[in-house]
């Protein structure tokens, strides 16, 4: 009884080495989405290309990408021609223009070209508070039955696409 | 010369205070300017994991110290504002985590560490008179 005692701290170091260890390379800034599983909350929003009042029922009725985009966001212009090439492969992306100004919006869709099947104006980030959203770019999967499956931080590239198309269905 | 130096660490402790919140807000009651700093002070930055609302300047944390104004003058409760933020980013926005089966070990662990301590305290206590009553 006495010598396994001594061993007791032994026990504890290897439980929590093994806790420690399987932390180890874990994106810190990874936030889970308290939306996961949700519907797109409802909304009322102003389409960029129509000057049309929008809302839920507007949107694509198969699995689509909710794209946050700013021309004020630097890390947008790197997500951009990646975008387009997934339109090109017939993903179908709605993009919110998170507080932005129309006219550079507009210039910026005709310099770059335009990926998004629609886009909402988000001119004052409140759809964005909506989504729990916490900076541009952001992106979030919906699934046929129009529930919100899964949030990606950052830009999407040719690295992380895998896992997120995984998600599209 | 003292009053000088003393006067100089006053004017720079008091103007010193760090305060990214500087935005210019009205509240129609000090009540409200209270519990707005209050919960600021309590909800965490969705952006930058460290800091609150209240230091961050980053540009989620003004609008979200822009809704918490606005909620708390449509008269909305401290309650309702933190479920408001809770829906959008989940429970990580709380720096007090609400008491749930996930936070039970959060919430009562310290309490359980200190029972066993005492427990561990007594045990060895115990065994100690023993021996010594052994040996007598």
């Amino acid at each position: 009884m006495r010598k396994f005692l001594l061993f007791v701290p032994l026990v504890i170091f290897l439980i929590l080495g093994t806790f420690f260890y399987l932390q180890l390379g874990k994106d810190t800034q990874y936030m889970p989405s308290a939306l996961i599983g949700k519907n797109v909350p409802s909304f009322k929003m102003v389409s960029l290309k129509t000057d049309q009042v929008l809302t839920q029922d507007d949107l694509p009725k198969q699995p689509y990408l909710i794209n946050f985009w700013g021309t004020w966001c630097p890390a947008c212009h790197i997500e951009h021609p990646f975008l387009v090439e997934l339109a090109e492969q017939g993903v179908t992306l709605v993009g919110v223009d998170y507080k932005d100004e129309k006219s550079l919006a507009e210039q910026w869709l005709a310099q770059k070209g335009n990926p998004y099947t629609m886009i909402l104006m988000d001119e004052l980030g409140r759809f964005g508070v909506d989504l729990g959203v916490t900076g541009a770019p952001e992106t979030f999967v919906v699934n046929a039955s129009g529930q919100i499956v899964y949030r990606h931080q950052g830009p999407i590239n040719a690295d992380n696409w895998s896992e997120i198309k995984g998600y599209l269905q | 010369m003292i009053v000088l130096k003393v006067f100089v660490a006053w004017f720079v402790l008091t103007f010193s205070v760090s305060s990214v919140a500087d935005e210019l807000m009205q509240f129609s009651s000090a009540l409200n300017k209270t519990r707005y700093q209050s919960l600021i002070e309590e909800l965490r930055c969705p952006k930058c994991q460290n800091q609150n609302l209240a230091d961050s300047a980053s540009g989620i944390s003004v609008d979200l110290r822009e809704q918490v104004h606005q909620m708390i003058e449509d008269r909305k409760t401290d309650q309702e504002v933190i479920d408001y933020m809770v829906a959008r980013y989940g429970e990580f926005v709380l720096y007090r985590p609400q008491q749930s089966s996930a936070t039970i070990l959060l919430w009562y662990g310290p309490f359980i560490l200190l029972g066993l301590g005492f427990f561990t305290f007594a045990v060895v206590l115990i065994a100690n008179r023993k021996k010594r009553e052994a040996l007598l």
